[in-house]
């Protein structure tokens, strides 16, 4: 399926991911900025270069983010887009940008997605208000369904509705419980070797994680992601364009993305996410299976994630996920790779941009340029975003050129 | 939780469904149904999402409602509910085949289970300017 003209990964930049940040502040203007730069440079690009854009959201601007971005940069484009998709903006932006390529429209596209904190605001009337710290994906907007309907109740942010997907998942197909910290465990190995990770040196045990606090039942504290700053950026470039680029170029062969509800109370069913659909798209799409998968870079906002994504992204059939991971090992000299980098739950979460690391990681593997946790013999990797409560997916075939 | 709990939060009500928190208001469940496809809406809308017709009417149900799935949690979800700890969140499914969110009274004791039959309780509010539907094992 599809064209000839592939768009690929020539080059990104990934900032360390940290829990207390107690650099320079900056605003999303100037990281961006500063991560264009970094990325064109590890791509062998130049400003000139780009004709394309994809931006998520920025704190300096509510309306017309691209534009901004654009004149802040001091480049024309040619192929602009503003994506709003949670957890999954960053995969959503790349197929966007691959797609925009595969038509012709442009040849080098930047996606960056700024995590540091920006500078103090003296003017109190333009801080957020209070409750944006504890609403999360949830908005409580006048009109808004969950200001309504699931606020008053106390179901928001995320914390609750993965909890209760993870319960729901449990009533029908029993405890996995252990097949989640495993997750959790055995991706802190892999962080500890990743020296951009806030967890770099500092693995924990299925044990420790079985043992830490419970949260919301049955989903504890060492299965959910921890708030960082960071921040990462992409650039995609033609086959003609990916020549100038120093390392191997990952075309983005297939790509899918599903949106069903904002917020799960109203999912068709709670055990089977968006990821189905959206895998299925991605595989048909580059003309592949799951089985010929070598690297999964997978979105692991709760471990709870990792496991329904490995069930309806076809890798084992619905319920059989605690089993399916109990007989592999996910580090990097593993049978069944996956998150290799440590995922979010050993990287930490560096606000949007936490969704561009997954794909960073599975381009970095791809391109050889994984140093002491590079996984051999790779050719093939699936990378999907997740956003809000499971509310939008997206998944990416990435395969080495 | 008592008998006299009072929610921390009120809905931010809108005209569209002004009828529904009115019926909660006199302890009564009313939910919109399409005169076209007969198909049973939550949350009020002015239109059916099944086939967009504009013609809905508001029809008393009975709150009846099976146990969709739960969290008990420890910890507060957010500040304003720190009162409320421990809570159980809930998802319920009601009679008519409707999902709503909710919390759930009265199950010290009770082992809580998928499709467990609940029935309708009426929580007001602290302001006093509105009545949530929390359910309790039936």
């Amino acid at each position: 399926m599809g064209t000839q003209r592939k768009g690929a990964i020539v080059g990104y930049a990934e900032w360390p991911t940290v829990r207390r940040y107690d650099g320079p502040r900056r605003f999303m203007l100037e990281q961006w900025m500063d991560l264009a730069a970094e990325a064109l440079a590890d791509a062998g690009l130049a400003l000139e270069d780009v004709d394309g854009l994809v931006c998520g959201t920025l704190r300096e601007a509510n309306m017309f983010v691209p534009a901004t971005v654009v004149e802040y940069l001091g480049q024309p484009v040619k192929f602009a887009e503003f994506v709003d998709l949670g957890g999954a903006t960053g995969t959503g932006m790349l197929w966007r940008a691959a797609a925009a390529i595969e038509l012709g429209l442009c040849d080098v596209v930047l996606c960056a997605l700024p995590g540091l904190p920006i500078p103090s605001n003296p003017d109190p009337r333009d801080r957020p208000p209070p409750e944006a710290r504890w609403l999360g994906s949830t908005s409580n907007a006048w009109g808004s369904p969950q200001a309504e309907f699931e606020v008053p109740f106390g179901n928001v942010a995320q914390n609750a509705g993965y909890a209760m997907i993870a319960a729901h998942y449990e009533a029908r197909f029993g405890s996995c419980e252990r097949a989640r910290a495993q997750i959790s465990a055995q991706q802190r190995a892999s962080a500890a070797l990743n020296p951009l990770a806030a967890f770099y040196e500092k693995p924990v045990s299925l044990d420790e994680v079985l043992a830490s606090p419970m949260i919301a039942e049955p989903l504890r504290l060492l299965e959910i992601v921890m708030p960082c700053a960071g921040g990462a950026a992409v650039v995609l470039a033609s086959p003609e364009k990916a020549k100038q680029s120093p390392h191997r170029p990952v075309q983005i062969t297939g790509y899918g993305e599903s949106l069903t509800i904002k917020t799960p109370t109203f999912a068709d069913d709670l055990a089977v996410t968006p990821v189905a659909a959206a895998a299925a798209t991605a595989f048909a799409r580059a003309g592949t299976t799951p089985a010929a998968m070598d690297l999964l870079a997978l979105y692991d906002c709760y471990t709870i994630t990792v496991l329904l994504t490995l069930e309806d992204a076809g890798f084992c059939p619905k319920g059989a996920g605690a089993a399916f991971l109990a007989e592999r090992n996910l580090a990097f000299d593993g049978d069944f790779p996956v998150n290799t980098h440590g995922g979010q739950l050993g990287v930490g979460q560096p606000g949007l941009a936490g969704g561009l690391l997954q794909p960073i990681e599975a381009a970095r593997q791809l391109m050889g340029r994984a140093g002491p946790r590079q996984v051999r013999d790779l050719n093939r990797a699936l990378v999907t975003g997740t956003g809000g409560v499971m509310s939008e997916q997206v998944a990416l075939i990435l395969e080495g050129a | 939780m008592t008998e006299t709990l009072l929610a921390p939060l009120a809905p931010k009500m809108t005209p569209t469904s002004t009828p529904f928190w009115a019926a909660l208001g006199e302890g009564r469940v009313v939910l919109q149904q399409c005169d076209g496809c007969e198909a049973w809406v939550f949350y009020p809308r002015p239109r059916c999402p099944h086939c967009l017709s504009p013609a809905l009417s508001w029809k008393p149900v009975s709150g009846r409602a099976t146990l969709t799935t739960w969290t008990h949690c420890p910890r507060p979800t957010a500040p304003p509910f720190t009162g409320l700890a421990p809570q159980t969140l809930a998802v319920v499914t009601l009679e008519e085949g409707v999902r709503m969110s909710t919390f759930l009274l009265e199950t010290a004791g009770r082992t809580l289970e998928l499709g467990m039959a609940l029935s309708p309780r009426f929580v007001p509010t602290e302001d006093g300017t509105a009545t949530l539907l929390a359910f309790a094992p039936a």
